[in-house]
């Protein structure tokens, strides 16, 4: 139950902060990412609002092996950049700057984004179905000539 | 306008607190493309509830703080070719890099992780790019 509430209380957090930030207008996320439009700085600020409190977290778990709830906490970051990392970094930069949506938002915004919102979220579950499939394409090793 | 960069900040903050809740709280990392996408493929299955519960908060939080403002447009395109396009996108990209702008943005570069400061800086350029072709020569947003 406490696991159940913290998450809650996580995703809350979360969903508030996407809301009031103002990240739930895909104007704002277009306008950070159009540098030859009408700039809007306002991702910055929240990306560095939003890494405060998360390094403070992560110099915490320095101390500590398991969560409050007894979970293991996360080891530490893996080193190796892919070529999985960028391009499906370089696929959801492109979606992201089209639409102007990334996956927390479309949730936080579900409420009231009207029947775009609906597709776009259909087809973001659809490219997640279908991503384990491109993924085992990827890890295949490229056979010798 | 200045009010909205400080909004920016009270927002972000309260997003890094909601990821230094579900760290220190739950053990994990909050990647809303992981945290959905492991519904989705099964990877998640063992903490379907946790993840769930997580993402109708997301959902409902908005919903609560509504009544406080007079008006909310998100500005979601009419253009459902651009929608379908873009989310198919964004779902295949970030469960094949592994994380979005929570995981690798947040949560990554927050800890000084390389992938972390990788992705983001290419989802960056690379969305950066999109909007100049798509907007500014293409014209189709």
């Amino acid at each position: 139950m406490l696991r159940l509430s913290l998450a809650f209380l996580a995703g809350g957090l979360f969903g508030a902060g996407l809301f009031v930030s103002g990240m739930t207008d895909t104007t704002k996320v277009q306008g950070w990412l159009d540098v030859f439009g009408n700039w809007d700085p306002t991702l910055a600020f929240v990306m560095g609002g939003a890494m405060i409190p998360m390094a403070l977290a992560w110099l915490a778990r320095r101390r500590r092996t398991t969560a409050l709830t007894g979970t293991p906490l996360p080891p530490p970051p893996s080193t190796r950049i892919d070529g999985k990392l960028i391009l499906g970094s370089v696929m959801f930069g492109i979606g992201w700057g089209l639409a102007g949506l990334c996956p927390g938002p479309s949730i936080a915004a579900l409420s009231y984004g009207g029947a775009g919102l609906y597709v776009f979220v259909a087809a973001m579950l659809t490219g997640m179905a279908l991503a384990p499939l491109l993924r085992s394409r990827l890890d295949r090793p490229v056979p010798a000539e | 306008m200045p009010i909205d960069w400080i909004w920016g900040l009270i927002g972000g903050l309260l997003i890094g607190t909601g990821g230094a809740v579900y760290l220190l709280g739950n053990g994990r990392i909050m990647g809303a493309s992981g945290i959905i996408g492991g519904l989705v493929d099964g990877s998640g299955h063992d903490t379907k509830w946790e993840r769930l519960v997580f993402l109708a908060g997301v959902f409902l939080l908005p919903i609560v703080l509504m009544p406080f403002y007079r008006e909310v447009d998100p500005h979601i395109t009419s253009n459902w070719w651009v929608l379908i396009a873009a989310g198919l996108l964004v779902g295949v990209g970030t469960r094949i890099a592994n994380g979005c702008t929570s995981g690798h943005g947040v949560c990554g570069m927050s800890r000084l992780s390389l992938r972390g400061f990788a992705a983001t800086i290419v989802y960056i350029l690379a969305g950066g790019v999109g909007v100049v072709v798509f907007r500014h020569l293409l014209g189709v947003i």
